[in-house]
């Protein structure tokens, strides 16, 4: 489909005829560029971007329509789903879901959007179109690697779908796979082919991170252009560079959990596994342990919901401070709490083992570290609160979307420090309560993130801009729908509900809230089948959308110098030169309310600060 | 057929869809505000925003009051009314944050709409504000984390000396609970002599495990510390009882723990709610497979006294099932020459016996 962009030929062969070829590192390919290398196999960041986009897209539909699925069941646990057989086929049983197959839809349901939609679609996309051009870069530091970093997600999103479809369904022990669940197809038909085919295409998905993450980390370091030091980047660079180290240190830990479960599921080795009696046999295995596991998964699974996160921090600081047309309010200390969260987050993995017969004392320990992460979370709210006051705020769609982003992290944050308290997750772990909290912090919040990011940045990827009236209506809807969805969620959790149940009708403790739970139902897939408004925006725009002029929103940073789509190689002159840091938006003396980076203090002598005359 | 129709409507419904959205964009085309830069839509964006706080206010602060007395699970033990307390306190306090910041978000939204003639104010940071709103969270978690230290310390102490055991084993998809019979000692279990009958892998050549004895359901005495040793003969399970506010998973190969104080009997607390049918229930609360969403157990608080009837009723594992008793008298016949058992003997729970467990 990527054939069909129309305005990315015609500026790229524009700018082929303008440019000054001895600067242009790429120039003689451009020509004889054949389709596949353009658009398949190709190594220019700002189209693996857009690969990463439209996978993630595709993986947000199937994500979200198997969670209409499950809420299906779950808010009308006795009707008949029969009508739902042509799509499901064997697992609908006399009008019946399968349990197992629900299972099986919570767990993909996780798995899809936490890595495939809100990693790789996320991190993917943004961290590949905006370092280059953010930083000053002609491309990647290896659009090689960063090709096969693309190519290696594309064939671990190959073999995820495909275990859809298999006999046995797909992997059904949950998005966190603990074995020994996950380890015996005798536990679960889930854990038989669809667990192996999770975890091939996870170790897949985890060295396509690695090659991405590698690239983003050295063209950060390497390559910004002259003048842009650290403290001159945006805060979107300083949040994909955190989010990549972060990847780099903790997603290898994955890959050897998977590895070691291959092996105990595979080769008869025993590092999760001790003293089982199933399906009528008592299993050899003795000595493993299955919180060595938990330890491993959420030594990655805590940096990863920041991995999630981060990007999406970065994005809305920038589109806050852009549309409010002001500085980003304290700059450094934005810069400073990223770093305090990365930091954090590698050592507050076990307080999601509170209760799993942790020792307690390492449960004390988990709950100080905790709780201490939620301060730099805490200064970035305030932070943003600051940005936006006595701002002058144009509400594009993108910046509706960063203000509910604003909105939904607290929500969510909040609700982190209660489960933090290892007293009160007790009650509360593996309740609904949880599932509320990190749908708004991590799912709603980085969901939020991502539309921001495409609706601010749609201008540069496609020369075209999105449709502002159907972004407000997708905003509004999508905004009333989340919380109409997670804030009654907290309700059902505080009673007591667990997660991942078929249904609750067996217990008299979680037998009042079936309105409640057919509420949230409905609004669920409400705003689910709102996001078709987005994704025909999206589409639309891509061919039919308004034309876009090179800075539509009068922003400051590098991205916006270039031609309104960028070729091959990004500026067709030279790199531009950065002076001053990205956020100058109505500094009091200048004639606009934005100073671009590239705008030497020379030229801005009305508007200099004091401690700026001296770089006139 | 519903199929067909709901896709009909679907497709229907994109049409319509279509229609008005091309209608929109020649409408704002024909009416030039398509090329303002600001134009009215941000105004109504900003109004929404307020529509959005109070309506969304409103409605949270209605549904939270509608289901209040709903999400609370009435309390049964003594650490449950003390964590509970500091559930709703720690809910208010960042209510009461929640409540600030979404203000002031949604307001500052309002407020400072764009104005044609304004500029924002060039702010880019203060330290001192900085400073105080770092330590200011930091102050409240400090103290929320140290409330929750020292009630989490306490919760996962060590059991009083005078606790009732029992052991709660996770199995797919049901509970077992087995009860150390008059010695107050569980006897040895092996995971390599689970079969049909023999359900808990008893090993009976164990004097210990010879007056132990299962139930089906969990007896428990009001007002007394209770202590569940918790084991899973499979993958993971947990034990959770909503009612009494303990968790704890079941890890094979692991054996854990929880004790509490049961504060309510089953009578009084079904006086208490009004339920005749009330019991309290045991739930699985870690995926398990298939059977995980309906996995439980009821348990029975009991006055001291009929706990101990109840107690005295009970027949051993191995008076149940002498066949099972007899093929490890027959093992270690072969092994010791003359072992002297008399499980007859142990397998007699006298009243006494049981009351000096308490
Ligand atoms: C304000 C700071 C935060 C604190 C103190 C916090 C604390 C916690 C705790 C203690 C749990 C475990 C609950 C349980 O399983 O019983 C949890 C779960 C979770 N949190 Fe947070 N959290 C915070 C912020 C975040 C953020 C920013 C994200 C993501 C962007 C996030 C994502 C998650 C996820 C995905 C889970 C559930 C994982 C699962 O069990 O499936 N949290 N959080
Ligand atoms: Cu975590
Ligand atoms: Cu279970």
């Amino acid at each position: 489909m990527a054939a069909n962009f129309p305005t990315q030929e015609q500026v790229q062969g524009g700018i082929g005829a303008t440019e000054p070829g001895h600067d242009h590192a790429h120039h003689d390919e451009h020509h004889e560029q054949s389709f596949l290398q353009k658009y398949v196999f190709s190594t220019d960041h700002k189209v693996i971007a857009k690969q990463f986009l439209i996978t993630g897209i595709f993986w947000a539909i199937i994500g979200g329509a198997l969670s209409s699925l499950f809420r299906l069941q779950l808010g009308w646990p006795e009707a008949t789903l029969e009508w739902l057989k042509p799509f499901l086929g064997k697992w609908i049983e006399a009008g019946k879901l399968n349990p197992e197959f629900y299972l099986a839809l919570v767990t993909m349901h996780g798995t899809i959007m936490v890595f495939f939609v809100l990693t790789a679609g996320l991190s993917g996309t943004f961290s590949n179109f905006l370092i280059p051009l953010q930083i000053g870069a002609r491309d990647m530091a290896s659009g090689f690697m960063n090709m096969l970093s693309y190519w290696f997600f594309f064939g671990s999103s190959v073999i995820m779908f495909a275990s859809l479809f298999i006999e046995t369904g797909p992997a059904a022990a949950g998005w966190t796979i603990y074995p020994p669940l996950s380890a015996l197809p005798q536990a679960i038909a889930g854990s038989g082919a669809g667990q192996t085919l999770w975890l091939v295409s996870m170790a897949l998905f985890i060295i396509s991170q690695l090659l991405g993450g590698v690239n983003y980390i050295t063209t950060v370091i390497n390559l910004r252009t002259q003048g842009m030091s650290m403290s001159k980047l945006p805060l979107t660079i300083w949040a994909f560079f955190l989010t990549a180290i972060l990847g780099l240190l903790s997603f290898p830990v994955l890959f050897s959990a998977a590895l070691l479960l291959i092996f105990d599921r595979s080769f008869g080795t025993s590092f999760f596994l001790s003293d089982i009696y199933i399906a009528g046999q008592a299993l050899p295995n003795t000595g493993g342990s299955p919180i060595l596991f938990q330890h491993l998964f959420w030594f990655l699974g805590h940096p990863e919901v920041y991995i999630v996160i981060m990007p999406a921090m970065g994005m809305v600081s920038e589109i806050l401070a852009t549309n409010a047309r002001k500085p980003v309010f304290g700059y450094r200390a934005m810069i400073g709490s990223l770093l305090g969260i990365s930091l954090l987050s590698f050592i507050v993995w076990a307080h999601h083992m509170f209760v799993t017969g942790m020792n307690p004392f390492l449960g004390s320990v988990f709950m100080f570290l905790t709780l201490i992460i939620a301060v730099p979370s805490a200064v970035k709210v305030f932070n943003w609160l600051a940005t936006l006051w006595r701002g002058n705020i144009r509400f594009t769609t993108a910046m509706l979307f960063s203000i509910g982003f604003v909105s939904l992290f607290i929500a969510g944050g909040l609700t982190g420090i209660i489960l933090g308290n290892a007293a009160l997750d007790i009650q509360l772990h593996n309740t609904y309560f949880v599932v509320a909290h990190f749908h708004l912090v991590m799912g709603s919040s980085a969901f939020f993130g991502l539309w921001a990011g495409v609706y601010h940045w749609f201008p540069k990827m496609f020369g075209r801009m999105m449709d502002e009236k159907l972004g407000y209506l997708h905003f509004w809807l999508t905004f009333a729908g989340v919380y109409l969805v997670f804030l009654p969620m907290h309700y059902v959790g505080i009673a007591g509900f667990p997660r991942r149940y078929y249904a609750w009708t067996g217990f008299d403790t979680f037998s009042q809230f079936a309105d409640l739970n057919k509420f949230i139902s409905v609004a669920a897939i409400i705003a689910f089948l709102g996001q078709f408004i987005f994704i025909f925006n999206f589409f639309y725009s891509i061919w039919r959308g308004r034309r876009a002029t090179e800075n539509p929103w009068n922003s400051t940073t590098l991205e916006w110098t270039t031609p309104v789509v960028p070729g091959h190689g990004n500026w067709p002159g030279d790199i531009p030169a950065v002076h001053r840091w990205p956020y100058d938006y109505s500094k009091p003396g200048a004639e606009e309310d934005f100073i671009p980076q590239t705008v030497p203090y020379s030229q801005t002598q009305s508007s200099n600060l004091p401690y700026e005359k001296e770089m006139e | 057929m519903t199929t067909l129709s709901i896709v009909l409507v679907l497709a229907l419904l994109l049409v319509v869809f279509g229609l008005l959205f091309r209608l929109q964009i020649l409408t704002s085309i024909f009416s030039g505000s398509s090329n303002r830069e600001v134009g009215v839509s941000n105004r109504v964006n900003a109004i929404l925003f307020m529509v959005f706080l109070l309506g969304g206010g409103a409605w949270f602060a209605w549904s939270f009051v509608e289901n209040f007395d709903k999400m609370n699970p009435p309390i049964a033990s003594v650490h449950g009314l003390a964590t509970d307390k500091m559930f709703w306190v720690s809910m208010a306090i960042l209510g009461v944050a929640f409540v600030l910041t979404q203000v002031l978000l949604f307001w500052y939204s309002y407020r400072y709409q764009h104005k044609e003639n304004r500029r924002a104010f060039f702010f880019p940071h203060n330290n001192k504000i900085e400073v105080i709103w770092t330590l200011i969270p930091a102050i409240v978690m400090a103290a929320l984390v140290f409330a929750g230290w020292k009630e989490w310390t306490r919760i996962t102490g060590p059991a009083p000396k005078d606790a009732v055991v029992l052991e709660v084993m996770g199995k797919q998809f049901n509970w077992l609970v087995r009860y150390p019979g008059r010695d107050q000692k569980l006897g040895v279990v092996n995971y390599r002599l689970i079969d049909a009958v023999n359900e808990f892998g008893f090993d009976l050549s164990d004097q210990n495990g010879v007056d132990d004895f299962t139930a089906g359901e969990i007896h428990v005495p009001k007002g007394h510390p209770v202590l569940l040793r918790i084991r899973s003969r499979d993958v993971l399970h947990s034990v959770y009882m909503p009612n009494f506010r303990v968790q704890m998973y079941a890890v094979p190969g692991m054996p854990t723990k929880f004790w509490f104080t049961p504060t309510k009997t089953t009578d009084e607390m079904r006086a208490q709610t009004g339920n005749p049918n009330f019991n309290y229930e045991l739930a699985c609360n870690q995926i398990c497979g298939r059977g995980h969403f309906a996995m439980k157990m009821s348990i029975i608080v009991d006055e001291p006294d009929d706990y101990v009837a109840w107690f005295a009723k009970q027949k051993s594992f191995s008076e149940q099932n002498p066949e099972v008793l007899a093929s490890f008298k027959q093992k270690s016949d072969k092994l010791v020459d003359k072992a002297p058992a008399t499980p007859a003997a142990a397998a007699v729970v006298t009243p006494t016996a049981a009351k000096a467990s308490l």
